[in-house]
Protein backbone atom coordinates (compact mmCIF):
# COMPACT_ATOMS: atom_id res chain seq x y z
CA UNK A 1 0.00 0.00 0.00
CA UNK A 2 1.71 3.39 -1.51
CA UNK A 3 0.62 6.68 0.58
CA UNK A 4 -2.30 8.51 -1.23
CA UNK A 5 -2.36 12.12 -2.36
CA UNK A 6 -4.37 14.08 -1.02
CA UNK A 7 -6.27 14.63 -4.83
CA UNK A 8 -6.00 11.29 -4.69
CA UNK A 9 -8.18 10.41 -1.58
CA UNK A 10 -10.73 12.82 -2.75
CA UNK A 11 -11.14 11.47 -6.00
CA UNK A 12 -11.14 8.01 -4.47
CA UNK A 13 -13.90 9.22 -2.22
CA UNK A 14 -15.78 11.21 -4.59
CA UNK A 15 -18.17 8.46 -5.67
CA UNK A 16 -18.95 7.94 -1.84
CA UNK A 17 -20.58 11.19 -1.73
CA UNK A 18 -22.24 11.07 -4.75
CA UNK A 19 -23.73 7.69 -4.29
CA UNK A 20 -24.99 9.32 -0.77
CA UNK A 21 -26.91 12.53 -2.58
CA UNK A 22 -28.33 10.08 -5.25
CA UNK A 23 -29.60 7.92 -2.75
CA UNK A 24 -30.89 10.88 -1.05
CA UNK A 25 -32.49 11.70 -4.15
CA UNK A 26 -33.75 8.69 -5.41
CA UNK A 27 -35.96 8.14 -1.57
CA UNK A 28 -37.34 11.53 -2.54
CA UNK A 29 -38.13 11.25 -5.87
CA UNK A 30 -39.83 8.25 -5.14
CA UNK A 31 -41.82 10.14 -2.41
CA UNK A 32 -42.38 12.45 -4.85
CA UNK A 33 -43.98 10.21 -7.37
CA UNK A 34 -46.26 8.60 -5.05
CA UNK A 35 -47.19 11.62 -3.96
CA UNK A 36 -48.21 13.08 -7.05
CA UNK A 37 -50.04 9.53 -8.04
CA UNK A 38 -51.72 8.16 -5.09
CA UNK A 39 -54.66 9.19 -3.97
CA UNK A 40 -54.90 10.78 -0.20
CA UNK A 41 -58.00 11.65 1.70
CA UNK A 42 -58.59 13.38 4.83
CA UNK A 43 -60.90 10.96 7.27
CA UNK A 44 -59.20 10.93 10.74
CA UNK A 45 -59.65 7.64 11.63
CA UNK A 46 -57.57 6.12 9.29
CA UNK A 47 -54.47 7.83 10.70
CA UNK A 48 -54.98 5.90 13.89
CA UNK A 49 -52.66 3.28 15.56
CA UNK A 50 -52.62 0.00 14.09
CA UNK A 51 -53.50 -2.54 17.40
CA UNK A 52 -55.59 -5.59 16.32
CA UNK A 53 -58.78 -3.53 16.36
CA UNK A 54 -58.15 -1.89 19.91
CA UNK A 55 -57.28 1.81 20.63
CA UNK A 56 -54.15 1.73 22.09
CA UNK A 57 -54.04 2.99 25.59
CA UNK A 58 -51.33 5.34 26.17
CA UNK A 59 -47.99 5.85 23.86
CA UNK A 60 -45.86 3.10 22.75
CA UNK A 61 -42.48 4.49 23.05
CA UNK A 62 -42.42 4.79 26.76
CA UNK A 63 -40.15 1.88 29.01
CA UNK A 64 -37.78 -0.40 27.39
CA UNK A 65 -36.60 -3.81 28.96
CA UNK A 66 -32.99 -3.41 30.24
CA UNK A 67 -31.46 -6.45 28.40
CA UNK A 68 -31.68 -4.51 25.60
CA UNK A 69 -29.25 -2.33 26.88
CA UNK A 70 -26.72 -4.90 28.52
CA UNK A 71 -26.19 -6.21 24.43
CA UNK A 72 -25.62 -2.53 23.72
CA UNK A 73 -22.91 -2.22 25.97
CA UNK A 74 -21.15 -5.86 25.41
CA UNK A 75 -21.39 -4.54 21.20
CA UNK A 76 -20.14 -1.33 21.97
CA UNK A 77 -17.09 -2.73 23.31
CA UNK A 78 -16.47 -5.89 21.15
CA UNK A 79 -16.72 -3.48 18.26
CA UNK A 80 -14.20 -1.54 20.12
CA UNK A 81 -11.91 -4.41 19.85
CA UNK A 82 -12.97 -5.24 16.24
CA UNK A 83 -11.62 -1.49 15.33
CA UNK A 84 -8.24 -2.39 16.96
CA UNK A 85 -8.22 -5.77 15.12
CA UNK A 86 -8.48 -4.25 12.05
CA UNK A 87 -4.70 -2.49 11.19
CA UNK A 88 -3.33 -5.53 13.31
CA UNK A 89 -4.79 -8.24 10.83
CA UNK A 90 -3.26 -5.89 8.00
CA UNK A 91 0.22 -5.36 9.62
CA UNK A 92 1.33 -8.22 11.96
CA UNK A 93 3.08 -9.95 9.25
CA UNK A 94 5.44 -7.76 8.76
CA UNK A 95 6.19 -7.07 12.46
CA UNK A 96 6.77 -10.97 13.46
CA UNK A 97 6.17 -13.08 15.73
CA UNK A 98 5.75 -10.32 18.59
CA UNK A 99 2.66 -8.16 17.33
CA UNK A 100 1.19 -11.59 17.30
CA UNK A 101 1.41 -12.44 20.94
CA UNK A 102 0.75 -9.10 22.19
CA UNK A 103 -2.41 -9.48 19.88
CA UNK A 104 -3.25 -13.01 21.30
CA UNK A 105 -3.21 -11.61 24.91
CA UNK A 106 -5.45 -8.67 23.95
CA UNK A 107 -8.09 -10.80 22.43
CA UNK A 108 -7.36 -13.45 25.37
CA UNK A 109 -8.51 -10.20 27.79
CA UNK A 110 -11.37 -9.73 25.89
CA UNK A 111 -12.54 -13.29 25.72
CA UNK A 112 -11.88 -13.44 29.70
CA UNK A 113 -14.10 -10.60 29.36
CA UNK A 114 -17.26 -12.83 27.49
CA UNK A 115 -16.45 -15.57 29.94
CA UNK A 116 -17.04 -13.25 32.76
CA UNK A 117 -20.08 -11.26 31.42
CA UNK A 118 -21.36 -15.05 30.02
CA UNK A 119 -20.44 -16.62 33.54
CA UNK A 120 -23.28 -13.30 35.18
CA UNK A 121 -25.71 -14.63 32.54
CA UNK A 122 -25.63 -11.66 30.80
CA UNK A 123 -25.43 -13.19 27.78
CA UNK A 124 -28.43 -15.48 28.82
CA UNK A 125 -32.07 -13.75 27.43
CA UNK A 126 -34.72 -13.53 29.83
CA UNK B 1 -8.88 15.23 -13.16
CA UNK B 2 -9.90 12.62 -15.40
CA UNK B 3 -11.00 9.37 -15.55
CA UNK B 4 -11.87 6.65 -18.29
CA UNK B 5 -14.93 4.68 -18.58
CA UNK B 6 -16.03 2.56 -21.18
CA UNK B 7 -13.09 4.01 -22.99
CA UNK B 8 -14.02 7.83 -22.84
CA UNK B 9 -12.17 9.98 -20.50
CA UNK B 10 -14.59 12.12 -18.73
CA UNK B 11 -13.82 14.65 -15.78
CA UNK B 12 -14.14 12.37 -12.71
CA UNK B 13 -17.41 14.11 -11.16
CA UNK B 14 -19.22 12.47 -14.80
CA UNK B 15 -17.24 9.14 -14.10
CA UNK B 16 -18.37 8.56 -10.53
CA UNK B 17 -22.16 10.10 -11.48
CA UNK B 18 -22.39 8.03 -14.50
CA UNK B 19 -21.07 4.95 -12.70
CA UNK B 20 -23.56 5.28 -9.58
CA UNK B 21 -26.36 5.79 -12.31
CA UNK B 22 -25.78 2.72 -13.92
CA UNK B 23 -26.21 1.09 -10.48
CA UNK B 24 -29.57 3.10 -9.74
CA UNK B 25 -30.77 1.07 -12.85
CA UNK B 26 -28.86 -2.08 -12.44
CA UNK B 27 -29.98 -2.41 -8.67
CA UNK B 28 -33.69 -1.89 -9.96
CA UNK B 29 -34.09 -4.13 -12.20
CA UNK B 30 -32.24 -6.27 -9.76
CA UNK B 31 -34.41 -5.84 -6.85
CA UNK B 32 -37.09 -6.63 -9.23
CA UNK B 33 -36.03 -9.95 -10.48
CA UNK B 34 -35.16 -10.84 -7.07
CA UNK B 35 -38.80 -10.37 -5.97
CA UNK B 36 -40.23 -12.40 -8.64
CA UNK B 37 -37.50 -15.09 -8.41
CA UNK B 38 -37.94 -15.76 -5.05
CA UNK B 39 -41.93 -15.91 -5.07
CA UNK B 40 -41.05 -18.74 -7.74
CA UNK B 41 -38.41 -20.47 -5.81
CA UNK B 42 -40.25 -20.16 -2.72
CA UNK B 43 -43.64 -21.69 -4.74
CA UNK B 44 -41.14 -24.56 -6.09
CA UNK B 45 -40.13 -25.01 -2.61
CA UNK B 46 -43.98 -25.36 -1.57
CA UNK B 47 -45.51 -27.17 -4.70
CA UNK B 48 -46.97 -24.19 -5.83
CA UNK B 49 -46.67 -22.03 -9.06
CA UNK B 50 -46.12 -18.68 -7.71
CA UNK B 51 -46.73 -15.26 -10.21
CA UNK B 52 -48.48 -17.13 -13.41
CA UNK B 53 -50.87 -14.19 -14.35
CA UNK B 54 -49.18 -11.00 -15.57
CA UNK B 55 -47.06 -11.07 -18.20
CA UNK B 56 -45.68 -14.19 -19.54
CA UNK B 57 -45.26 -16.71 -16.81
CA UNK B 58 -45.68 -14.02 -14.35
CA UNK B 59 -42.62 -12.22 -15.11
CA UNK B 60 -43.96 -8.71 -14.75
CA UNK B 61 -45.36 -9.37 -11.52
CA UNK B 62 -42.40 -7.02 -9.74
CA UNK B 63 -43.36 -4.31 -12.33
CA UNK B 64 -47.06 -4.85 -11.36
CA UNK B 65 -45.97 -4.43 -7.40
CA UNK B 66 -44.32 -1.51 -7.88
CA UNK B 67 -46.77 0.23 -9.72
CA UNK B 68 -49.49 -0.59 -7.36
CA UNK B 69 -47.07 0.75 -4.50
CA UNK B 70 -46.17 4.37 -5.88
CA UNK B 71 -50.39 4.46 -6.55
CA UNK B 72 -50.83 3.83 -2.77
CA UNK B 73 -52.07 6.12 -0.31
CA UNK B 74 -48.66 7.64 1.82
CA UNK B 75 -50.34 7.34 5.43
CA UNK B 76 -48.94 8.85 8.87
CA UNK B 77 -50.45 7.68 12.11
CA UNK B 78 -51.60 10.71 13.76
CA UNK B 79 -49.27 9.76 17.27
CA UNK B 80 -46.24 9.04 15.15
CA UNK B 81 -43.50 11.11 15.77
CA UNK B 82 -43.18 12.98 12.83
CA UNK B 83 -39.43 13.53 11.97
CA UNK B 84 -38.02 10.03 12.93
CA UNK B 85 -41.35 8.64 11.11
CA UNK B 86 -40.46 10.28 7.93
CA UNK B 87 -36.83 10.09 7.65
CA UNK B 88 -36.67 6.66 9.11
CA UNK B 89 -36.79 5.38 5.04
CA UNK B 90 -33.41 7.19 4.45
CA UNK B 91 -31.61 6.06 7.11
CA UNK B 92 -32.60 2.07 5.96
CA UNK B 93 -31.87 2.85 2.63
CA UNK B 94 -29.23 4.98 2.09
CA UNK B 95 -26.48 3.42 3.81
CA UNK B 96 -27.29 0.14 2.03
CA UNK B 97 -27.30 2.28 -1.27
CA UNK B 98 -23.71 3.01 -0.40
CA UNK B 99 -22.52 -0.68 -0.48
CA UNK B 100 -22.70 -0.80 -3.84
CA UNK B 101 -19.50 2.04 -4.52
CA UNK B 102 -17.02 -0.92 -3.29
CA UNK B 103 -18.71 -3.89 -5.11
CA UNK B 104 -15.92 -5.22 -7.19
CA UNK B 105 -18.39 -6.54 -10.20
CA UNK B 106 -15.14 -7.31 -13.28
CA UNK B 107 -11.85 -7.23 -12.97
CA UNK B 108 -12.20 -3.28 -14.70
CA UNK B 109 -15.61 -2.15 -14.17
CA UNK B 110 -16.65 -1.20 -10.70
CA UNK B 111 -18.17 2.48 -9.41
CA UNK B 112 -14.33 2.74 -6.75
CA UNK B 113 -12.26 0.49 -5.43
CA UNK B 114 -11.50 1.69 -2.19
CA UNK B 115 -8.22 0.53 -0.73
CA UNK B 116 -10.62 0.04 3.08
CA UNK B 117 -13.45 -1.01 1.13
CA UNK B 118 -14.54 -3.89 3.32
CA UNK B 119 -13.68 -1.54 6.38
CA UNK B 120 -16.21 1.15 4.39
CA UNK B 121 -18.85 -1.31 3.68
CA UNK B 122 -19.21 -3.09 7.35
CA UNK B 123 -18.41 0.65 8.66
CA UNK B 124 -21.25 2.08 6.42
CA UNK B 125 -23.77 -0.71 5.78
CA UNK B 126 -24.29 -0.78 9.91
CA UNK B 127 -25.70 2.51 10.10
CA UNK B 128 -29.18 1.07 8.71
CA UNK B 129 -29.70 -0.30 12.28
CA UNK B 130 -30.56 2.70 13.49
CA UNK B 131 -33.24 3.47 10.77
CA UNK B 132 -34.89 0.36 11.99
CA UNK B 133 -35.06 1.54 15.44
CA UNK B 134 -36.16 5.26 14.31
CA UNK B 135 -39.22 3.01 12.19
CA UNK B 136 -39.80 1.53 15.46
CA UNK B 137 -39.71 4.30 17.45
CA UNK B 138 -41.46 7.00 15.22
CA UNK B 139 -44.12 4.61 14.12
CA UNK B 140 -45.78 5.02 18.18
CA UNK B 141 -46.70 1.49 17.51
CA UNK B 142 -46.33 -1.29 20.31
CA UNK B 143 -45.61 -3.78 17.33
CA UNK B 144 -43.17 -1.12 16.04
CA UNK B 145 -41.34 -0.22 19.04
CA UNK B 146 -40.97 -4.31 19.73
CA UNK B 147 -39.60 -5.17 16.64
CA UNK B 148 -37.35 -2.24 16.37
CA UNK B 149 -35.71 -3.42 19.40
CA UNK B 150 -35.10 -6.19 17.63
CA UNK B 151 -34.18 -5.41 15.19
CA UNK B 152 -31.63 -3.38 16.71
CA UNK B 153 -30.53 -6.21 19.19
CA UNK B 154 -30.08 -8.66 16.64
CA UNK B 155 -28.48 -6.71 14.10
CA UNK B 156 -25.23 -5.50 16.75
CA UNK B 157 -25.28 -8.89 18.14
CA UNK B 158 -24.44 -10.40 14.24
CA UNK B 159 -22.63 -7.31 13.37
CA UNK B 160 -19.85 -8.71 14.73
CA UNK B 161 -19.17 -12.35 13.77
CA UNK B 162 -20.03 -11.21 10.28
CA UNK B 163 -16.97 -8.02 10.45
CA UNK B 164 -14.84 -10.54 12.32
CA UNK B 165 -15.34 -13.43 9.66
CA UNK B 166 -14.86 -11.00 6.79
CA UNK B 167 -11.70 -9.91 8.52
CA UNK B 168 -10.28 -13.49 9.11
CA UNK B 169 -10.42 -14.20 5.04
CA UNK B 170 -9.03 -10.61 4.54
CA UNK B 171 -5.89 -11.63 6.76
CA UNK B 172 -5.02 -14.26 4.24
CA UNK B 173 -4.95 -11.61 1.42
CA UNK B 174 -3.34 -9.12 3.91
CA UNK B 175 -5.63 -6.13 2.13
CA UNK B 176 -8.86 -5.03 3.21
CA UNK B 177 -8.93 -4.03 -0.98
CA UNK B 178 -11.66 -6.08 -2.41
CA UNK B 179 -9.82 -6.79 -5.60
CA UNK B 180 -6.69 -7.45 -4.14
CA UNK B 181 -8.94 -10.07 -2.40
CA UNK B 182 -10.09 -11.64 -5.26
CA UNK B 183 -7.03 -11.83 -7.44
CA UNK B 184 -5.63 -13.72 -4.33
CA UNK B 185 -8.11 -16.29 -4.78
CA UNK B 186 -7.13 -17.08 -8.79
CA UNK B 187 -6.59 -20.42 -7.74
CA UNK B 188 -8.10 -21.35 -4.76
CA UNK B 189 -11.09 -19.71 -3.10
CA UNK B 190 -10.87 -18.48 0.74
CA UNK B 191 -13.81 -21.12 1.09
CA UNK B 192 -11.83 -23.68 0.70
CA UNK B 193 -9.17 -22.04 3.58
CA UNK B 194 -11.70 -20.42 5.72
CA UNK B 195 -14.86 -22.92 5.39
CA UNK B 196 -15.21 -22.01 9.09
CA UNK B 197 -15.59 -18.57 8.18
CA UNK B 198 -17.64 -18.65 5.28
CA UNK B 199 -20.79 -20.51 7.14
CA UNK B 200 -20.04 -17.69 9.93
CA UNK B 201 -20.16 -15.23 7.76
CA UNK B 202 -23.35 -16.77 5.63
CA UNK B 203 -25.33 -16.96 9.13
CA UNK B 204 -24.06 -13.35 10.27
CA UNK B 205 -25.61 -11.85 6.76
CA UNK B 206 -28.89 -13.43 7.37
CA UNK B 207 -29.09 -12.32 10.43
CA UNK B 208 -28.17 -9.25 9.39
CA UNK B 209 -30.81 -8.96 6.78
CA UNK B 210 -33.68 -10.12 8.69
CA UNK B 211 -34.27 -13.00 6.65
CA UNK B 212 -35.69 -16.49 8.11
CA UNK B 213 -34.67 -17.95 10.19
CA UNK B 214 -33.48 -14.63 11.56
CA UNK B 215 -36.71 -13.07 10.75
CA UNK B 216 -38.28 -12.09 14.27
CA UNK B 217 -37.60 -8.34 13.96
CA UNK B 218 -40.32 -8.41 11.29
CA UNK B 219 -42.20 -11.53 11.69
CA UNK B 220 -46.07 -11.14 10.58
CA UNK B 221 -47.20 -14.03 13.01
CA UNK B 222 -45.94 -12.12 16.66
CA UNK B 223 -45.44 -8.64 15.68
CA UNK B 224 -47.70 -8.07 12.43
CA UNK B 225 -44.41 -7.09 10.52
CA UNK B 226 -41.94 -5.35 13.11
CA UNK B 227 -40.98 -1.66 12.37
CA UNK B 228 -42.82 -1.36 9.04
CA UNK B 229 -47.02 -1.93 10.59
CA UNK B 230 -47.57 1.89 10.00
CA UNK B 231 -45.25 2.35 7.01
CA UNK B 232 -47.55 1.65 3.38
CA UNK B 233 -47.21 2.51 -0.27
CA UNK B 234 -43.93 3.73 -1.48
CA UNK B 235 -42.07 4.71 1.51
CA UNK B 236 -42.75 0.72 2.54
CA UNK B 237 -41.03 -0.20 -0.45
CA UNK B 238 -37.95 1.71 0.59
CA UNK B 239 -37.56 -0.41 3.02
CA UNK B 240 -38.50 -3.47 1.17
CA UNK B 241 -36.14 -1.96 -1.55
CA UNK B 242 -33.59 -1.73 1.20
CA UNK B 243 -34.07 -5.07 2.12
CA UNK B 244 -33.20 -7.09 -1.55
CA UNK B 245 -30.39 -4.58 -2.09
CA UNK B 246 -28.53 -5.57 0.89
CA UNK B 247 -29.20 -9.26 -0.26
CA UNK B 248 -27.68 -8.68 -3.35
CA UNK B 249 -24.78 -6.40 -1.77
CA UNK B 250 -24.28 -9.67 1.22
CA UNK B 251 -24.31 -12.20 -1.51
CA UNK B 252 -21.86 -10.40 -3.70
CA UNK B 253 -19.34 -9.90 -0.67
CA UNK B 254 -19.29 -13.09 -0.21
CA UNK B 255 -18.80 -14.10 -3.41
CA UNK B 256 -15.39 -11.87 -4.10
CA UNK B 257 -14.26 -12.87 -0.60
CA UNK B 258 -14.97 -16.62 -0.15
CA UNK B 259 -15.55 -17.81 -3.39
CA UNK B 260 -13.14 -16.20 -5.69
CA UNK B 261 -15.63 -13.58 -7.63
CA UNK B 262 -14.99 -13.00 -10.50
CA UNK B 263 -11.42 -14.57 -11.29
CA UNK B 264 -11.46 -18.43 -9.93
CA UNK B 265 -11.09 -20.88 -11.42
CA UNK B 266 -10.27 -19.11 -14.64
CA UNK B 267 -7.48 -16.73 -13.37
CA UNK B 268 -7.55 -13.28 -14.29
CA UNK B 269 -6.56 -13.49 -18.02
CA UNK B 270 -10.35 -14.07 -19.45
CA UNK B 271 -12.93 -11.58 -21.19
CA UNK B 272 -15.11 -9.23 -19.80
CA UNK B 273 -18.05 -12.02 -20.45
CA UNK B 274 -16.71 -14.54 -18.85
CA UNK B 275 -16.02 -12.77 -15.68
CA UNK B 276 -19.96 -11.90 -15.66
CA UNK B 277 -20.75 -15.12 -16.01
CA UNK B 278 -18.23 -16.50 -12.89
CA UNK B 279 -19.89 -13.52 -10.68
CA UNK B 280 -23.38 -14.11 -11.59
CA UNK B 281 -23.09 -18.08 -10.87
CA UNK B 282 -21.67 -16.96 -7.45
CA UNK B 283 -23.70 -14.33 -6.08
CA UNK B 284 -26.62 -15.80 -7.58
CA UNK B 285 -25.54 -19.51 -5.94
CA UNK B 286 -25.52 -17.78 -2.75
CA UNK B 287 -28.61 -15.98 -3.02
CA UNK B 288 -30.37 -19.25 -3.84
CA UNK B 289 -29.06 -20.62 -0.85
CA UNK B 290 -30.54 -18.01 1.32
CA UNK B 291 -34.32 -18.22 -0.45
CA UNK B 292 -33.29 -22.29 -0.02
CA UNK B 293 -32.94 -21.50 3.93
CA UNK B 294 -35.89 -19.56 4.62
CA UNK B 295 -37.94 -22.02 2.87
CA UNK B 296 -36.64 -24.83 4.77
CA UNK B 297 -36.04 -23.51 8.59
CA UNK B 298 -38.46 -22.16 11.08
CA UNK B 299 -38.07 -19.49 12.84
CA UNK B 300 -35.71 -18.89 15.97
CA UNK B 301 -36.79 -18.17 19.64
CA UNK B 302 -34.86 -14.88 20.63
CA UNK B 303 -33.04 -16.45 23.49
CA UNK B 304 -31.70 -18.84 20.53
CA UNK B 305 -31.50 -16.09 18.48
CA UNK B 306 -28.87 -14.14 21.16
CA UNK B 307 -27.49 -16.89 22.82
CA UNK B 308 -26.20 -18.48 19.53
CA UNK B 309 -24.16 -15.01 18.64
CA UNK B 310 -22.41 -14.37 21.76
CA UNK B 311 -21.70 -17.78 22.79
CA UNK B 312 -21.04 -19.85 19.51
CA UNK B 313 -20.34 -17.62 16.82
CA UNK B 314 -18.38 -14.35 18.31
CA UNK B 315 -15.45 -17.14 20.63
CA UNK B 316 -15.44 -19.53 17.11
CA UNK B 317 -14.71 -16.12 15.15
CA UNK B 318 -11.94 -15.00 17.31
CA UNK B 319 -10.64 -18.80 17.10
CA UNK B 320 -10.07 -18.40 13.63
CA UNK B 321 -8.64 -15.10 14.09
CA UNK B 322 -5.84 -16.67 15.86
CA UNK B 323 -5.51 -19.63 13.75
CA UNK B 324 -5.08 -17.44 10.83
CA UNK B 325 -2.53 -15.24 12.83
CA UNK B 326 -0.47 -18.80 13.50
CA UNK B 327 -0.21 -19.96 10.36
CA UNK B 328 0.12 -16.25 8.66
CA UNK B 329 3.39 -15.23 11.36
CA UNK B 330 4.83 -19.02 11.49
CA UNK B 331 4.72 -20.00 8.16
CA UNK B 332 2.92 -23.16 8.58
CA UNK B 333 1.51 -24.76 5.12
CA UNK B 334 -1.93 -23.91 4.35
CA UNK B 335 -3.17 -27.61 5.16
CA UNK B 336 -3.66 -26.68 8.73
CA UNK B 337 -6.11 -24.00 8.06
CA UNK B 338 -8.33 -26.61 6.11
CA UNK B 339 -7.80 -28.69 8.99
CA UNK B 340 -9.15 -26.73 11.43
CA UNK B 341 -11.06 -24.75 9.73
CA UNK B 342 -12.79 -28.38 9.01
CA UNK B 343 -12.71 -29.22 12.62
CA UNK B 344 -14.54 -26.00 13.63
CA UNK B 345 -16.98 -26.29 11.25
CA UNK B 346 -17.99 -29.62 12.77
CA UNK B 347 -18.18 -28.36 15.80
CA UNK B 348 -20.05 -25.49 14.90
CA UNK B 349 -22.20 -28.22 13.55
CA UNK B 350 -22.50 -30.46 17.00
CA UNK B 351 -23.05 -27.15 19.10
CA UNK B 352 -25.79 -26.20 16.83
CA UNK B 353 -27.53 -29.67 17.34
CA UNK B 354 -27.20 -29.52 20.32
CA UNK B 355 -28.72 -26.42 21.18
CA UNK B 356 -31.70 -26.67 18.66
CA UNK B 357 -32.65 -29.74 20.59
CA UNK B 358 -32.70 -28.20 24.30
CA UNK B 359 -35.80 -27.70 25.43
CA UNK B 360 -36.50 -23.94 26.53
CA UNK B 361 -35.50 -22.47 30.41
CA UNK B 362 -38.39 -21.45 32.16
CA UNK B 363 -38.70 -17.86 32.15
CA UNK B 364 -38.02 -16.64 35.92
CA UNK B 365 -41.67 -15.30 36.60
CA UNK B 366 -43.07 -18.28 35.49
CA UNK B 367 -41.16 -20.36 37.69
CA UNK B 368 -41.83 -18.10 40.57
CA UNK B 369 -45.60 -17.74 40.09
CA UNK B 370 -45.50 -21.66 39.89
CA UNK B 371 -43.38 -22.11 42.93
CA UNK B 372 -45.78 -19.51 44.35
CA UNK B 373 -49.12 -21.83 43.62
Amino acid sequence: MEPQSIDQLYSNYLPVLIATIVGFVLVISALLGSRLLAPFSREREKATTYECGMLPIRRASTNVGVRFYLYAILFIIFDVEAVFIFPWALSFVGVGAQAYWVMVAFIAILGAGLGYAWKKGALQWR
Amino acid sequence: MNNELFGFEINVWFDALARVGIIVGFMTVTVMALIYIERKILARFQMRLGPTRTGPRGTLQSVADALKLVGKEDLRPRMADPWTFELAPYVVFVPIFLGFVILPFLLDWHVRILELGLLYFVAVSSVNIVGWVMAGWGSDNRYAMIGGLRAAAQGISYELPLVLALLAAAMLAGSLNLNTIVVAQAHIPYIVWQPLAFFIFFVAALAEMNRPPFDIPVGESEVVGGPFVEYSGIRWSMFFLAEYAALFILALIGASVFLGGWAWPLGEELGRWWQLVLVSAKAGGLIFLVFWVRASVPRLRIDQLMSYSWKVLLPLTFVQIVVNGAVLVYDWPDVVLLATGVVGLGFLFWVTDRAVRRPRPRPALVAQSEAAR
